[in-house]
């Protein structure tokens, strides 16, 4: 995947990624809080922002795109408008995770690591998020739900829909 | 805090404000807010709670919340502990039920006793 | 008419009136047959001549209206509730008459007891909680409350011994790392004080990752200044000036409630410079970015210092040589959370609990096929029975135990036949398991064992960093090893090649995660060989879960013709007639399960 160009990026994303930069010491320890920034000003981290970040600490890109690709929540390509991550660890599993794809696959018409064409869902399965209490879960942007059953997912993705 | 007897003080002073809380006030619900608390609805039910008390005027219940109690099959729980009384805990309190125990315990002083958590 | 004039009118009790009997009058109890019951009780109270030493009120609403028609009797006050007409002579003859309370009518409110305590709970009556002393109790927001319960009392307590003392109460206790590698805590820290630095670091570990285990994050939100306190205390200990807090960020409010607690103890001084005159101590969180592997502690260190989250070999071991080279101690969030309760009760007092070499508790996440999903804390030494059908309140819908998988993708399964383990390191490892971070995912007869060691490789094969061969190449052809068998298409000799690979991996991995990694699956050909041979050898899952090898079937005598499964089958593998008997076309049948959801006479069957 290539890196995108610098020439993507807005006056006033690159403006806010710099005054969320501005907050932090610029100093290597602190490359994945101003990572975390990042997405959290953009939704994402692209190439420019990279740039960014990397000028800031005085390390080569290379380093910021080599640490930020390792961790998975780092997201560097533009994603979804709505995320929905579903567990597939085994408390999930043998407490009917299965089910729960088959009916977001059925409502949405895409599979794990897809978006829907109208850019609203992408579905991600991911490990143990710790609230196997209530198995089987997933978490919708920041918002977890458990206790899941099959019937219940066109409802609640609905509101996501319409939000 | 540089001494223990600092320490001492905000302690005395924290449980003196906890008890002033139980005598001012007839009624304490406790939300168990956890993750997993939250993940079975306890946000709705802190919002059913909170609107029906309103809707009521009543105003002499402290509405808090907790982290996990560890039972999460039964979440969410509520305690509710009146002034004098044991606490009971309620499993599975939707916002439906959440509204009820208002009415029947908090108002009316009369356990749900359906909705106890009792095995 | 509220209680308080119905006080009012009991102390106008006069000397005339010996008894006086208050009936609500309000709609409800009106409703409820109040006035009859009234009519009744009169004529009973005239009949025996007491008309004279016992006056009957009406009163308003009482505001118990489920419980009418109400009956206060003064100057007692008893409360009798529900009185139906029938009980009216009851109450005078017993009561009025031979001052007799009648039990049966009293009210069941808290007062009585009547209604259990949570403490009463199975759940709640056999554990032992340290840890979790605080968790479900106090607002995690507000450091008053945890103040009040007795909160950094025990810091206090620690700044007026020698750090040697300290240390020397934590060895004595016992306790071990609860993170899942189970080295003595006390150890750690002596290491890390021999040390001659310029700077010493403290690091709390809530990088919890094992799918099953969430007790790290349930104590982050529920109790956080234990675990500050904790920390506090092992940075005294060695000689530490600057903590962090690494707390993985699929743990949002864990992450929102620790910054409170910080935030709340640098205001009031327990956190900052001069802490208790003794102690200059603060803590930054880290949080991390969705790596499993960041859980392990030089792997951690480096995503601190802003890098790439690999592990590197060991020694030397972070008490040596840690973050940015310094001396550094990392505990997990449980750990940290017991080392007050040790401080302030005595090592004596912690070590009563557990067994010989196992000493306190451990808190075990309950997941799976279990009917009280949930957090625990338990003294080691508890079987594993008494937590599954005591606690756990056993299996749901009358399901048998299979097995419980404990420490999760590093761990192993305990089968139905050793329920009586007892729950402890020593146990658990000579059983092929670990205690691990205390994850028990419960599972009960419907689960396929070769399909649950799978998904824990796969697990592994998605969280491994990539840096060593045995880990990155050998867990994968593994997994394609398992994939394979859970497809049918395994060979009796893929037994073997699995158990060579699992041999050489666990030998040569660079860190825990590839050294642990073939443990699931070692186990589970320990305790469940026969599954894996029906797998390869009779093509068939026993406990009817691999699609590939499974089938639907109709048995003939149970279809009645009703055409339901054939109406929702989505690829029209289901023919027959209304009425008549319906067959599967294998060839077109995907195995999604519909026409055995759908099939209301239990014709449908996997075979």
């Amino acid at each position: 995947m290539a890196v995108e160009k610098t020439c993507c990026a807005s006056a006033e994303e690159e403006k806010a990624v710099r005054t969320a930069l501005e907050a932090f010491e610029p100093v290597r320890t602190n490359l994945i809080p101003m990572l975390h920034a990042v997405q959290e000003t953009l939704g994402q981290i692209p190439g420019w922002a990279m740039e960014e970040v990397a000028e800031t600490l005085n390390v080569p890109v290379a380093e910021v795109w080599g640490t930020a690709s390792f961790y998975t929540m780092f997201d560097l390509q533009s994603r979804a408008k709505h995320i929905i991550r579903l567990c597939e660890s085994p408390p999930c599993h043998i407490t009917g995770a299965a089910g729960i794809l088959d009916a977001i696959q059925e409502e949405l018409g895409i599979g794990p690591g897809e978006v829907t064409p109208d850019g609203v869902f992408g579905l991600e399965l991911v490990s143990c998020f710790g609230v196997c209490g209530v198995a089987p879960a997933m978490i919708v942007d920041h918002e977890v739900h458990g206790n899941l059953r099959p019937e219940m997912v066109p409802q609640l993705l609905q509101k996501y829909r319409e939000q | 805090m540089k001494t223990l007897d600092d320490l001492k003080r905000v302690r005395e002073e924290a449980l003196k404000a906890m008890s002033v809380r139980e005598s001012g006030h007839a009624t304490k619900v406790t939300v168990a807010m956890g993750t997993c608390g939250i993940a079975a609805g306890a946000r709705e039910t802190m919002s059913a709670l909170l609107d029906e008390l309103g809707k009521r005027g009543i105003s002499d219940v402290t509405v808090t919340q907790t982290g996990c109690k560890g039972l999460c099959e039964q979440e969410p729980l509520v305690e509710v502990t009146r002034k004098g009384q044991e606490p009971v805990t309620y499993g599975h309190v939707s916002a439906d039920k959440a509204r009820r125990i208002v009415a029947e315990h908090i108002v009316n002083g009369t356990v749900v006793g359906d909705l106890v958590v009792t095995k | 008419m509220g209680l308080t004039d119905i006080e009012a009118k009991q102390t106008k009790l006069t000397a005339v009136d010996r008894s006086h009997v208050l009936i609500c009058a309000g709609a409800a109890c009106v409703a409820s047959g109040a006035m009859e019951m009234e009519a009744l009780m009169k004529a009973k109270i005239s009949e025996l001549g007491l008309t004279c030493e016992v006056s009957v009120f009406d009163t308003g609403c009482v505001g118990t209206c489920d419980l009418g028609p109400v009956v206060v009797v003064y100057p007692e006050g008893t409360f009798y509730v529900k009185v139906k007409p029938k009980d009216a002579e009851e109450i005078v003859t017993e009561h009025l008459l031979k001052g007799r309370v009648v039990e049966r009518l009293l009210s069941r409110t808290p007062e009585e007891h009547t209604v259990p305590t949570i403490a009463e709970h199975p759940f709640f009556a056999k554990q032992q909680r340290i840890a979790l002393r605080n968790l479900g109790v106090i607002n995690p927001e507000d450091i008053q409350e945890y103040v009040a319960l007795g909160g950094y009392s025990a810091l206090a307590k620690a700044l007026t011994m020698t750090q040697d003392e300290v240390i020397q109460m934590v060895l004595d206790s016992g306790l071990r790392g609860r993170g899942g590698a189970g080295f003595p805590t006390g150890r750690k820290w002596a290491f890390a004080k021999e040390v001659e630095a310029d700077q010493k670091y403290v690091i709390i570990n809530g990088d919890e990752g094992d799918p099953g285990a969430f007790m790290d994050r349930s104590i982050l939100e529920g109790d956080p200044h234990s675990v500050i306190e904790g920390l506090a205390i092992a940075a005294y200990c060695i000689g530490a000036t600057q903590g962090y807090a690494y707390v993985r960020a699929e743990y949002p409010l864990a992450i929102k409630r620790l910054q409170i607690a910080i935030d709340q103890a640098r205001e009031f001084g327990l956190l900052g410079a001069g802490i208790f005159d003794k102690l200059d101590f603060d803590i930054e969180i880290r949080k991390g970015a969705g790596a499993f592997v960041c859980g392990e502690e030089t792997a951690l260190m480096h995503s601190i210092e802003g890098l790439r989250g690999e592990p590197r070999p060991k020694p030397p071991f972070p008490a040596v040589s840690g973050l940015w080279g310094k001396p550094t101690i990392i505990n997990n969030v449980e750990t940290l959370a017991s080392v007050p309760v040790i401080v302030e009760h005595g090592p004596d007092w912690y070590s009563a609990f557990g067994t010989e070499t196992s000493k306190g508790t451990k808190v075990f996440a309950l997941a799976g096929n279990i009917n009280n999903t949930g957090l625990i804390e338990v003294p080691f030494g508890t079987t594993l029975r008494d937590v599954v059908f005591e606690i756990g309140g056993g299996i749901p819908r009358g399901k048998a135990f299979k097995a419980a998988q404990t420490g999760g993708p590093s761990g192993g399964c305990i089968p139905a036949s050793m329920l009586d383990i007892s729950l402890d390191y020593e146990s658990l490892q000579k059983a092929g398991s670990i205690v691990g971070s205390g994850g028990l995912i419960i599972m009960d007869e419907d689960t396929c064992m070769v399909d649950v060691a799978r998904f824990f490789l796969e697990f592994t094969v998605d969280e491994s960093c990539g840096q060593c061969t045995p880990c990155r190449e050998g867990v994968k052809r593994m997994l394609e090893i398992l994939t394979r068998i859970t497809e049918g298409k395994g060979e009796l000799a893929d037994i073997s090649k699995l158990e060579m690979l699992a041999g050489g991996i666990s030998k040569t991995s660079l860190c825990q995660l590839g050294i642990t990694a073939p443990n699931p699956v070692q186990s589970t050909l320990r305790y469940f060989r026969d599954e894996y041979i029906a797998h390869v050898v009779d093509k068939q899952c026993p406990a009817k879960v691999c699609r590939a090898l499974i089938q639907y079937d109709i048995v003939p005598e149970h279809c009645t013709g009703c055409t339901l499964c054939a109406k929702h089958c989505p690829t029209n593998a289901i023919h027959g007639e209304l009425k008549g008997v319906h067959t599967i076309d294998q060839e077109a049948c995907i195995k999604c399960g519909e026409c055995l959801a759908r099939c209301r006479t239990d014709a449908v069957i996997k075979v």
